[in-house]
């Protein structure tokens, strides 16, 4: 049966010019930042290498950059920063919680199998 | 945005009017298709990390995989997917601009930004197709095994052969004849097949031949498999012990002592899952890559048609943006876990 009563929120999301060029500048501003963190990430990567002390805190600091710019494009490319809250923590909440887990067990288990390996002789 | 304020009545709420999310259904289903997609790249970006966490010092590192540029030739460390990452920021850009320009009904806006944006996923493609190509046929020196049983990942500039000169006749080669022709190729093949000895290449007709080669330039042996001598996470081998050990390797007339390139038995890089992940996640991240251009071009013929001018909002657009996003989305996962770290 078609509906005609249902709400049509296609709609809602337009904007006029004013509202435009701001958004437009937001863009503007998060692509530098964007292009600015990759460059600083391919500096220190071709710069440090993996073997010299420094490379702890510069992989951790990979690690925070990336989730800065993962940030950025969910939360303004893809406007989820824009849309209502409870949509917002329904995708990044169960998301979250499950993939720290999966991080946990999968490197936990690594290195479990690791020692298990080389006390086995392999 | 989703600024919807409408005051709704008690028998418009629990008639399943109002979406407590504000949402369309396509965009709702579009987010929850990304969220299980995002658990399949999680899902590999950890097994890579098991993996690698696994193997330890045999795991080879981006910079040394990666460090060449199209037409310029090796020493430019992650340039090239440093790039690659920028193409695909760039065209998540102008695919923003081209929602934006749908929220203000601007169809030309639109056109033109999901052309750029469609140029740019094609860049992108086709930089991934470079990639996979290098990876594949590898760099001139391979893999090699020392005399040890230590396997060593090699550096360095490659001396050109300038060509062989028969020594022994065989059925299509007389004494005294000089060859020019796809002398690397040949010299690979025959590296592997263990056709190469002192110096001279052995070839399937019974030729025998000198290889005339230029001398190598800074040659460094990298270890990657301990053996009885050598062990992983020492002091790069560099220079003239360097050349020694690879030659007396090479030249040694024995079979697989030495790998060029990858494929999915073996690969010149490092322990064999090391290709297998490359090849799977940047495959499966690179068909994603693919079927997002394919959508958006499906989606910019239906903004010439005037579709979504007709319908009043420009929503699919603003659908397979969420898409194309997601993907470069991976790809700053990938970029990070796979070449940085």
């Amino acid at each position: 049966m078609e509906r005609d009563d249902l709400i049509e929120y296609s709609l809602h999301n337009h904007h006029d010019e004013t509202t435009g060029k701001s958004i437009r500048k937001k863009i503007l501003q998060v692509t530098i930042l964007l292009t600015i963190i990759t460059t600083v990430e391919v500096l220190l990567g071709a710069m440090i290498k993996q073997s010299s002390d420094a490379w702890a805190y510069v992989k951790w600091s990979f690690i925070i950059m990336t989730l800065v710019k993962a940030a950025y494009i969910v939360m303004v490319f893809m406007h989820l920063g824009d849309e209502k809250k409870a949509l917002r923590n329904v995708i990044l909440i169960p998301y979250g919680i499950f993939i720290l887990y999966l991080i946990f067990i999968g490197l936990w288990e690594a290195k479990e199998v690791s020692s298990a390996l080389r006390s086995f002789g392999f | 945005m989703a600024g919807h304020t409408t005051q709704l009545d008690a028998k418009t709420l629990w008639g399943g009017k109002e979406s407590p999310f504000q949402t369309s259904y396509g965009k709702l289903m579009m987010w929850f298709f990304l969220v299980s997609d995002a658990l399949t790249f999680s899902g590999l970006l950890i097994a890579y990390g098991f993996t690698r966490h696994d193997a330890q010092d045999a795991w080879p590192i981006g910079e040394e995989t990666f460090n060449s540029m199209p037409f310029l030739g090796h020493g430019y460390p992650l340039l090239y997917v440093a790039l690659m990452t920028f193409i695909l920021i760039v065209s998540s850009v102008t695919m923003v601009l081209a929602v934006e320009a749908g929220h203000r009904m601007d169809r030309k806006g639109v056109t033109n930004w999901m052309i750029a944006t469609i140029i740019g996923g094609f860049f992108f493609v086709g930089s991934q197709a470079w990639e996979w190509s290098h990876f594949i046929h590898g760099s001139e020196f391979g893999k090699i095994e020392l005399a040890d049983g230590s396997q060593a990942i090699v550096k360095g500039h490659f001396g050109e052969i300038k060509n062989f000169t028969v020594l022994e006749s065989g059925k299509s080669h007389k004494v005294g004849e000089v060859m020019k022709e796809d002398l690397m190729h040949e010299f690979q093949h025959a590296a592997e097949k263990g056709h190469l000895e002192g110096g001279n290449i052995h070839f399937a007709d019974g030729t025998v031949a000198k290889i005339n080669k230029a001398k190598d330039h800074e040659m460094k042996l990298i270890i990657k498999k301990s053996g009885s001598q050598f062990e992983t996470g020492g002091a790069a081998i560099t220079g003239a012990a360097a050349e020694k050990l690879y030659y007396e390797a090479l030249y040694s007339g024995e079979a697989n002592r030495v790998v060029y390139g990858a494929n999915l038995k073996q690969n010149e890089y490092g322990p064999q899952q090391y290709a297998q992940f490359f090849f799977f996640i940047t495959g499966f991240h690179g068909f994603h890559v693919f079927s997002g251009v394919m959508i958006n071009i499906i989606i910019l013929l239906g903004v010439l048609a005037g579709t979504y001018h007709k319908r009043g909002h420009y929503e699919m657009v603003e659908k397979t943006g969420l898409y194309w996003h997601f993907v470069d989305l991976v790809w700053v996962f990938v970029f990070t876990f796979f070449y940085l770290i």
